[in-house]
């Protein structure tokens, strides 16, 4: 892959039109020879503007993976504080619909010790087949059987794409096995969609600015990606389950690792932002540590939780945990209220699966407002103080 | 014991050019940092060898004002940093970037441990540590929020695993990733760095020094996944703007709060 000098169409006037058309100037023009050195971006502008076979671009010459061996929608399902971990219900939702696009089945697969109730309830959610690792080795997280359990699904079963919930362990699984397949893995996706020859199109937040990537895998399977919590919906649970539970055979070779696990202790229950039915988010508007005291009291009299962007975080204004964002939680309320929230991809991106939102800015131009249901431009330190006063008076 | 730490390069502001028709970052000329998360994996390997013994080298891959980044771990205090510039590495994806590095560590020698930081604040994918130890055949834990005990053959260290902290043993060579605010990471020391610039600092390395080096695996040629397009995200189209005095505007939050049934 790269770009290809045809030196039988090359002359000094379009060499010339070459040398000023690169802007990276990365072609150079000397004794009667084109070069292109390591400025050079690919941006193969050169290819498309320049005079007609110039310079040409050569595309793969890998070898075309035959898609058409990979077959199925797959779920990793994560068990977790003794249930099934809800992002793997929403997943196995995700998956039906993409699977229905390209008629092929959808699958679970389930690594633990005595799932078996697990995986029967996983029917219920859509999966066509449940293939289930169970075994003691797989009692707690350990990332080499684990992983050799998952690429022995991968082997066996070959499915053309692969979805993982962004857990920590998702986190650390995915990524684990993917290279063992020598394939690709988008981290965080935002929205998932089908194309007729079963890539996956996996579209995220991407490089900070206000952009979407949308990414493929064109030439590899399986194709590998994450998506955190709450970004889908959990499917409806179906009574009737016409899937079926396969047992995959555990062997001696998988259970090897190199890591022992000498404690597991449950966190203690911390505030979950990412469960609350109200959410009031608090953005670079607020200073100071007494400014969020509006806010936190209008949380309380709605039974929300308080919450806020990254820069609050890195002030030391508001708890990591209090964070919604790409780096932080992922909420999903019947309501969220910004206030003083400018908008930002990443922040935008945990928060936009809400049901309703409203917006507080006094900035017209905020790009918080292109997501808002209800954009308010106005100050917060006068509306909110009125708002809170009308709701204590049950006013109007 | 020889800890090797990768670092990365990020932008300095959250702003960063596309290239539109690749859809290549492009990265220079903006400016840049060190990645905050790596600062936690360098302060968790300073602390270990000075407890245990050993040497701190630092790895990266990335263009070559990616040595400012390399600088600044020499004076916060590695011994050695390694810089991975190629025009061929340029366009990698998480496995094209584990790949290079993957090189790179083989390049310089024997090692008990490797450490990164959890993510890096521009991809924020937090992949690229595990891709590394599964292609260096190493077992690896993520999220770590604390060290336990590193001796020459194993290290125990306590991960977050969302619900419940694991505390788990891993024999050496492997591959941890510190999780943000696993320790207090120290400064870089103004006398490091007027040492370091006394002698020829960051070691750079092009693909053409690196044994082994398969150009397929590396770079955009070596990426699986393929940047198809970049847009603005969807905007709400169903949407109200209300402008208006303070009191009006708490006034249409009230009942909007109220037909909803939250109040």
């Amino acid at each position: 892959m790269g770009l290809i000098v045809n030196k039988e169409k090359i002359n000094e006037s379009v060499a010339a039109e070459l040398v000023k058309l690169c802007p990276f100037n990365a072609i150079a023009y000397e004794n009667g020879e084109l070069s292109i050195n390591s400025a050079c971006k690919a941006c193969k502008i050169c290819v498309k503007k320049g005079p007609a076979g110039a310079i040409t671009w050569e595309d793969e010459t890998a070898p075309q993976v035959d898609k058409s061996l990979w077959k199925g929608v797959s779920v990793f399902a994560e068990i977790s504080d003794g249930k099934i971990h809800p992002v793997s219900l929403e997943l196995l939702g995700k998956a039906r619909e993409l699977a229905e696009i390209i008629d092929h089945p959808v699958y679970a697969v389930l690594i633990g010790n005595k799932v078996s109730d697990f995986a029967k309830e996983l029917l219920h959610y859509g999966a066509d087949n449940v293939f289930t690792y169970d075994d003691e080795a797989f009692s707690d997280f350990v990332i080499s059987p684990y992983a050799a359990a998952f690429y022995d699904f991968i082997e066996k079963i070959k499915p053309s794409s692969i979805l993982v919930g962004a857990t920590n362990v998702g986190r650390s699984l995915a990524p684990r096995v993917a290279a063992r397949c020598n394939t690709g893995l988008t981290a965080d996706c935002t929205i998932l969609e089908m194309k007729d020859n079963t890539d996956l199109v996996q579209i995220r937040p991407a490089f900070g600015g206000n952009i979407m990537a949308q990414i493929i895998t064109p030439n590899a399977r399986p194709q590998f990606c994450t998506v955190r919590y709450k970004i889908f919906s959990i499917p409806k649970r179906q009574n009737e389950a016409t899937g079926e539970v396969v047992n995959m055979q555990v062997t001696d070779s998988m259970k090897k690792s190199d890591t022992e696990i000498i404690a597991t202790e449950y966190k203690p229950q911390e505030i979950d932002i990412s469960e609350a039915e109200v959410v009031v988010a608090c953005g670079r508007a607020f200073q100071k540590e007494s400014d969020l005291e509006m806010a936190r009291e209008l949380a309380e009299l709605l039974g929300g939780q308080l919450a806020g962007t990254r820069p609050l975080v890195e002030k030391g204004l508001i708890s990591p945990k209090r964070q919604i964002g790409l780096s932080g939680r992922t909420v999903k309320p019947k309501i969220i209220i910004t206030l003083g929230v400018s908008g930002s991809v990443q922040f935008v991106a945990g928060m936009k699966g809400s049901d309703f939102i409203v917006a507080v800015n006094n900035d017209s131009e905020a790009s918080i407002f292109d997501v808002a249901n209800v954009g308010i431009v106005g100050d917060i330190y006068e509306i909110v103080p009125m708002l809170i006063n009308k709701i204590k008076a049950g006013e109007l | 014991m020889n800890i090797i730490v990768c670092v990365k390069q990020v932008p300095a502001s959250s702003k960063v050019q596309v290239d539109p028709v690749t859809g290549v970052l492009i990265r220079d000329g903006a400016d840049s940092k060190l990645n905050p998360f790596d600062l936690f994996a360098l302060e968790s390997a300073f602390s270990i060898a000075e407890s245990v013994g050993g040497t701190v080298k630092t790895l990266s891959m990335g263009p070559p004002p990616a040595k400012a980044a390399l600088d600044e771990t020499l004076w916060m205090g590695a011994d050695e940093a390694v810089l991975l510039s190629d025009r061929k590495f340029g366009g990698a994806d998480v496995a094209a970037t584990a790949s290079a590095l993957k090189l790179g560590i083989e390049k310089m020698g024997n090692y008990g441990l490797i450490i990164c930081g959890k993510q890096t604040t521009d991809g924020d994918t937090a992949q690229v540590g595990p891709e590394l130890a599964e292609k260096l055949g190493i077992d690896h834990i993520a999220n770590v929020i604390e060290i336990l005990e590193a001796t020459e053959e194993y290290i125990t260290v306590v991960a977050d695993m969302d619900r419940v902290l694991q505390t788990a043993k891993l024999k050496l060579p492997c591959l941890i990733t510190i999780d943000k605010d696993a320790n207090t990471p120290r400064l870089p020391s103004y006398r490091r760095k007027l040492e370091f610039q006394q002698k020829e600092s960051v070691k750079v390395y092009s693909v053409n020094d690196l044994e082994g080096a398969d150009e397929n695996v590396l770079g955009l040629k070596g990426s699986p996944t393929k940047v198809e397009r970049i847009f603005s995200p969807d905007k709400n189209l169903d949407r109200r703007m209300l402008t208006g005095s303070s009191e009006e505007l708490s006034d249409n939050i009230y009942t909007l709060l109220k037909s909803k049934k939250f109040i």
